[in-house]
């Protein structure tokens, strides 16, 4: 019995391993391994060994690129987490039977490929879309706004299709939340804007970090809504590496790029890491 | 000491469909450490909660030294509260805790220091000032709790069952410090439980509730010897009831029958012949006597019955004896010079009686 028991342990563990060799481990190997190599019109790489990628990556264009990813990715995270907070607290402060029906609602959207759903988005935001038609209708306005293809357009995308991503880590602190707190902080004389300040932001934080990291980082990359509702013309990180790969054809820079995101990106998450207490970080892991 | 420093008129509190505490009218005094006692559901903690302000009353008026308070939240009621599970901010360290109340009303950084470190000493918890909530034992974080709530100076702390979460060795000596803190502080303490020992070796008075109302409100001495009702008798400590019928009444007297005797017992309420009446005697009012203790003329006012239960407690012995009807009382002998031979045996026969006017009479109740 216990012979057994240990083999399936044992195996299914190595499974495990396996899976991320094969689908983890080998493909950043590989993509970090090209980022040293160099660009062959012919083939897809040439086998010589450069650093003149990252050397690029100081180009002035990349790296105001970078910067407008990095505020796009910022600005998102800031409305998601302004929706999200409010949203997540009701949620968890409802009757129990509400609240799970509120979460399935948050849980909806994920059933549908956010491809379709930013479809969906220019369906609204367009000149002749649903929202300029409501407010034409309304008398709000005299012409269409122009909404679609912007920097807003963007930013209207990537919160809606994160805004869960927020939401549910949130959710989860906040539930745990318990409401004596909010009384003992009302006892000793504090008003609820002290209240928020002081004591639920504080102890709701490894959500807000939770959340903002699970928002940000895909925020980073999106490339297919910068595509589809800025009209290609706010070109973000994402795009720029898909470029590389499907149009420059220039596969050592576009991991190059990669790489350099995934370190950005590994070095936040670390810093969270080594700033938070054993317990919070489960909200992560 | 002599002034009502919390005043409820006609309050109470409905919620949804379950009436929490009937209409209840009742002063505190300043200065008294009142409990409210009763098992959960008996309406203590909402009526807690309305004096805190953190519920509204569905009727009735609430005054705080005199001032109309039924409509001000908490904050403004100047009276603080020890939460059964303490509520302490576990991201802040035990001044900041403890700080928290000073900081919120704006008082200045010197003088807070000055205030919790003093709070601090009295708690004896200076050296842990630093300390997070959860690096505390289980009676350090009520001590910080309590002293969270104290250095604001209320005139009256309320305190929500906060002695049930310890360990019954560090529940009793916290009982002592509590009490001794308030003869100090000199503030009105209102403390709920349901440990009925408790609520009887700290408090000034009692008030015993039940299904949302107040049973009765007095000294822990009062409520012991003359319960007003067969709940309040049977809630504080062990009571054996006989239920019975007056057969006749004289000279402040009536006369019942209890297992074929007829007994005279004082009419202090004045029973009429023929109404129903409870007995209640405590076990430790009960006088049990060996076979050959008793003379035959002796044993006509005492009651036959048979040991049938031994359980040795350390100070005391109780018995459990059964008497010719079936019916089983419980006797509490204490160890005594006078009675040094205390080892019945199951099946003994023995007599029982009690010290005279020592039972309670109460008229009759349906529920038992």
């Amino acid at each position: 019995m216990k012979k057994k028991s240990s083999f399936f342990k044992i195996l299914s563990i190595n499974i495990v391993w396996l899976w991320l060799g094969i689908f983890a481990l080998i493909p950043i190997t590989l993509t970090f391994v090209t980022s040293f190599l160099t660009q062959d019109p012919n083939a897809i790489v040439k086998f010589a060994l450069t650093l003149s990628n990252y050397w690029e990556l100081f180009n002035h264009a990349y790296v105001s690129i970078l910067i407008q990813s990095i505020t796009l990715a910022g600005t998102c995270t800031v409305i998601c987490l302004i929706i999200g907070y409010p949203f997540a607290f009701t949620i968890a402060r409802s009757k129990s039977k509400h609240s799970s029906l509120l979460l399935l609602l948050v849980v909806i959207p994920f059933w549908t490929s956010s491809l379709i759903r930013t479809y969906a988005i220019m369906a609204i935001l367009k000149a002749k879309g649903i929202l300029n038609a409501m407010l034409l209708a309304m008398g709000l306005i005299d012409q269409p706004l122009q909404i679609l293809y912007s920097y807003l357009a963007v930013l209207i995308g990537c919160v809606y299709d994160l805004l869960p991503f927020m939401i549910l880590p949130l959710y989860a602190n906040i539930e745990k939340f318990n409401e004596e707190y909010l009384e003992a902080a009302q006892d000793l004389g504090a008003n609820w804007l002290t209240t928020f300040i002081k004591v639920v932001i504080p102890l709701t934080m490894p959500g807000i970090i939770a959340g903002s990291v699970l928002v940000f980082l895909p925020a980073m990359t999106m490339f297919y809504i910068p595509v589809l509702l800025g009209g290609a013309k706010n070109l973000l990180v994402g795009n720029l590496v898909e470029y590389q790969f499907l149009t420059a054809n220039n596969w050592p820079l576009g991991t190059a790029i990669s790489v350099v995101i995934s370190l950005l990106m590994g070095a936040m998450i670390a810093v969270y890491w080594y700033n938070s207490k054993e317990k919070d970080r489960e909200e992560l892991a | 000491m002599n002034k009502n420093i919390i005043e409820l008129f006609g309050v109470s509190k409905k919620f949804e469909n379950y009436q929490a505490l009937q209409e209840t009218t009742i002063s505190i005094k300043h200065g008294e450490f009142i409990t409210l006692l009763g098992p959960s559901g008996c309406g203590k903690t909402t009526l807690l909660r309305l004096i805190s302000g953190f519920d509204k009353p569905d009727t009735g008026k609430i005054f705080i030294d005199g001032r109309d308070v039924t409509d001000l939240p908490p904050e403004k009621r100047h009276l603080n509260m020890v939460f059964q599970s303490y509520a302490l901010f576990p991201h802040m360290t035990v001044y900041d805790n403890v700080a928290f109340g000073l900081r919120c009303k704006k008082v200045s950084e010197t003088e807070i220091q000055k205030r919790v470190t003093n709070v601090l000493r009295m708690v004896k918890l200076e050296a842990l000032h630093d300390r997070k909530p959860s690096q505390l034992s289980g009676g350090q974080q009520q001590r910080v709790a309590i002293a969270r709530a104290v250095v604001n100076e209320p005139i009256v702390l309320l305190l929500d069952e906060p002695l049930s979460a310890l360990d019954y060795n560090l529940r009793k000596s916290m009982q002592l410090e509590l009490k001794q803190l308030q003869r100090r502080l000199g503030i009105t303490f209102i403390f709920v439980t349901h440990d009925q020992e408790e609520a009887l070796s700290m408090s000034d008075r009692v008030a015993i509730m039940n299904e949302g109302y107040i049973e009765q409100l007095g000294t822990p001495k009062d409520v012991y010897e003359e319960p007003a009702s067969l709940y309040v008798a049977d809630f504080i400590g062990e009571a054996n009831i006989f239920t019975t019928e007056i057969l006749e009444t004289y000279d402040n007297k009536l006369v019942i029958e209890i297992e074929g005797k007829r007994i005279a017992l004082n009419n202090k309420k004045d029973f009429e012949v023929k109404q129903k009446v409870h007995i209640i005697m405590r076990p430790e009012d009960i006088t049990v006597w060996g076979e050959n203790e008793i003379t035959p003329e002796e044993s006509k006012n005492m009651l036959p019955g048979t040991v049938e239960q031994v359980i040795y407690k350390g100070s005391t012995v109780d018995l459990i004896v059964r008497l010719p009807s079936e019916k089983k009382i419980l006797a509490a002998e204490f160890f005594n010079e006078d009675d040094e031979k205390l080892d019945y045996h199951t099946t003994e026969k023995v007599w029982i009686d009690w010290i005279p006017g020592w039972e309670v009479i109460l008229p009759y109740e349906e529920k038992i």
